[in-house]
């Protein structure tokens, strides 16, 4: 059966630029764009951005080991209403992603999903820090990105073999920067706040450190690097400059990098609690001064559910993390003072090409390419609920904030997964 | 006041309140029957996650002495040491119908997370690193008690100020009073930043020793050591214990004071601790009226207080009219 639409009325935006225009989508394909186009069906734009699919570099879809907090399914859904037709799915699952049984899994479960799932596989056996796990058969599969996420690779010698083999297989190393020696025990940023509150706090250098010996890890093996969710000023700037000397080196923010301060600890609500943790107004401020640069080159939501039950204990005990497949669009056209465009360079061709997904995510929207669109009505305001929406868990750290930019459609390989905000699944 | 939750809640016209309201429970600690029906028919629950004696018994004998009903909980006993949350735990006492929990817990935060989950007020008894105001108000009445004010009095807290919700406190309550406070310790026993904090800070306990109303010592804990913030508990001691030499020129006149329990011969000299001008067993028996106050102050009736316990200015001018 035939499937066919015109998304009609919209402002098209995608790298090349923007132009009022209709699209037509017929079989997962763009057919037509340009002016009073028609089909079988409509899908109303009119005063909304057609865009190309927003792409996640950073969701914790939790499967397997911890399907109570989230699923592929359930994650997969909770980014389809917040505009994504594309996520990659971090390893630190238990058992972690760190081989092809466990990579095939996660393909298998992501083929039903109202986004595409890609998976991103671990650097090391079981995520330990020991030994590298064998990432040419996850590479087979089309693993594009390896990471320890939770947690960075330790070893400098381990992380130094890491980094060649993966140039031999021509994939993307991402770190969690952060020095186990220096944040061991902390739970929030050390600073002001954590000497008040009595916690204790790893400081800015704890993840500058190995942003640092990272980058000098880079220029020695030549080989591709990925900085994730990038939290102080100091480690924006190292990038940035790493960036400017011409390395082939990539990094991302999460929006309650650029959103949130440490001074929301003071509640002891542990819905704050995050690795790496909420940082000061100035990291805030060079994060967003990041994005806006171009030295920032990804949003990736960094989403971490966690059941309430879990979320209730006191802030030391509790573990790290916030929901944002939902959020982070909205977060990002109200709190960054950019261009629509430029948010979305952010949100999805730039991380599209990271993971190795530009072929099909993050546009152009053109005659002849996968329809993977998401429609955003840029000027409609609401306000974040504690729902947590589709995520099968609650830990929203934005309740109750009032937010401009509104997810109205999704198409996935041109079916609407998404259509006037609701799922159509 | 509907909690205790931490002296940064509290104006300085409230800490005066409550030491006010503390010398009349010290007179009545003083009576041969050292008992009042001040919260007659009220259920105060102990609920304390970290082994504590002192704050514990000072707790439980200051709302028997206000005739309150007192329920122990003992996390190493009861349900929490099957994995009871500390939601269900709370939910589960408050269900009882308790009119005040006392909670120690080691992770700071845990007084003002349990707000939520009970109608009970909730008196902070320590929590991790964070606050322990009884200890500070009892501090502050133990220094009133002796100068009459804290106003203009020189202060030092000398120590692990760093991991010390006594510290957290008890400074922010001595300042608030209008005492000028120093922090003494090594850089690595002091919170990453004081900035906004309402003290001055020193690395050398001996170029402020000469100046001080008040020395008020740490516990040193052992277990320090191994993150290697101090060399040595004898290197500690040198050069913050509050020795022998170091107590005769702080002088007669200023008062010893230390939180407790000690460690005698590291922070504090063994027979320093035992001079006229140390307080540390004051400091405990204040404990008892302080916590009869702030007990009071959240469950009792200030119209019942007059007839409970004739204020003895009252009585005075009611004499000498007859």
């Amino acid at each position: 059966m035939t499937i066919e639409f015109v998304i009609k009325g919209g402002r098209v935006i995608d790298e090349s630029g923007e132009t009022f225009a209709d699209v037509v989508v017929r079989d997962g394909v763009i057919v037509g764009v340009g002016p009073d186009l028609s089909a079988a069906r409509t899908i109303e734009a009119t005063g909304c951005v057609v865009a190309p699919g927003l792409v996640d570099l950073h969701a914790h879809l939790r499967q397997p080991g911890k399907e109570e907090a989230e699923t592929v399914e359930s994650g997969s859904n909770a980014a389809a209403l917040g505009g994504y037709t594309a996520v990659l799915a971090m390893p630190n699952t238990t058992p972690a992603i760190d081989c092809a049984a466990v990579v095939r899994e996660i393909q298998e479960l992501g083929r039903s999903a109202s986004c595409e799932v890609a998976v991103a596989g671990a650097i090391t056996v079981g995520r330990a820090g020991e030994q590298l796990a064998p990432m040419g058969e996850m590479a087979d599969l089309g693993v594009r990105i390896f990471t320890d996420d939770g947690t960075g690779v330790q070893d400098i010698a381990l992380m130094r073999r890491a980094l060649e083999y993966a140039r031999g297989l021509g994939v993307t190393l991402a770190q969690h920067c952060e020095v186990a020696e220096l944040s061991a025990g902390t739970c929030m940023n050390e600073g002001e706040w954590s000497s008040v509150l009595g916690m204790p706090g790893q400081p800015a250098e704890a993840e500058e450190l190995m942003v640092m010996r990272d980058i000098a890890l880079a220029r020695l093996t030549g080989a591709r690097m990925h900085f994730l969710h990038l939290s102080t000023a100091g480690s924006v700037a190292m990038v940035a400059a790493a960036k400017a000397s011409g390395m082939p080196i990539t990094c991302e923010a999460a929006p309650h990098h650029f959103t949130l301060t440490d001074a929301l600890c003071a509640s002891f609500d542990a819905v704050y609690k995050v690795h790496p943790p909420l940082r000061t107004a100035g990291d805030v401020e060079a994060v967003k001064a990041g994005l806006s640069s171009g030295a920032i080159d990804a949003i990736a939501t960094d989403h971490a559910p966690h059941p309430a039950n879990e979320k209730e204990r006191p802030f030391d005990q509790a573990p790290p993390g916030m929901l944002g497949l939902e959020y982070a669009l909205a977060l990002a056209l109200t709190e960054l003072e950019m261009p629509i465009a430029d948010v979305l360079a952010r949100l999805s061709w730039q991380p599209a090409r990271i993971a190795g997904l530009a072929d099909r995510h993050g546009g152009p929207i053109v005659q002849g390419r996968s329809a993977n669109l998401c429609v955003i009505d840029p000027e409609h305001e609401w306000t974040i609920d504690g729902s947590g929406g589709a995520s099968l868990s609650s830990n929203v750290p934005y309740v109750g904030r009032t937010v401009r930019g509104k997810v109205r459609h999704t198409i996935l390989n041109g079916i609407p997964m998404v259509l006037e905000g609701e799922l159509q699944r | 006041m509907r909690h205790l939750l931490s002296i940064r809640d509290l104006r300085r016209s409230d800490l005066e309140q409550l030491l006010m309201l503390t010398e009349r429970f010290v007179e009545v600690n003083q009576r041969s029957i050292p008992k009042v029906p001040a919260l007659r028919g009220r259920t105060v629950v102990s609920l304390f996650y970290e082994d504590s004696t002192r704050t514990r018994m000072s707790f439980e004998t200051a709302a028997k002495r206000l005739s309150a009903d007192v329920m122990t909980f003992s996390v190493g006993t009861s349900s929490v040491s099957k994995g009871e949350s500390l939601r269900d735990t709370v939910q589960t006492i408050s269900a009882f119908g308790v009119d005040a929990i006392v909670i120690r817990h080691q992770s700071s935060g845990a007084p003002l997370l349990i707000t939520q989950w009970t109608d009970a007020s909730v008196l902070n008894a320590g929590d991790g690193w964070h606050q322990h105001p009884t200890q500070a108000l009892l501090d502050a009445y133990t220094v009133r008690a002796r100068f009459g004010s804290l106003d203009g009095l020189r202060i030092a807290i000398v120590g692990d100020i760093k991991h010390s919700r006594v510290a957290r406190s008890t400074a922010q309550a001595f300042a608030a009073l209008g005492a000028t406070v120093t922090l003494v310790a090594p850089p690595t026993l002091l919170p990453p930043s004081v900035e906004g904090w309402p003290v001055g800070v020193s690395y050398d306990l001996d170029s402020v020793l000469g100046d001080l109303d008040v020395c008020y010592l740490l516990r040193m804990q052992h277990e320090r050591m191994a993150e290697a913030l101090v060399p040595s508990l004898r290197e500690y001691s040198s050069r913050y214990g509050l020795t022998s030499a170091r107590a005769d020129v702080l002088g007669s006149d200023a008062m010893i004071m230390h939180p407790g329990p000690m460690n005698r011969g590291v922070e504090i000299a063994s027979e320093v601790a035992d001079r006229p001008n140390s307080v540390i067993t004051q400091q405990v028996s204040n404990g008892v009226a302080v916590r009869m106050a702030c007990l009071f102050r959240l469950l009792g009736s200030d119209s019942q207080l007059d007839a409970l316990i004739p204020d003895p200015e009252l009585d005075h001018n009611d004499r000498t009219s007859t």
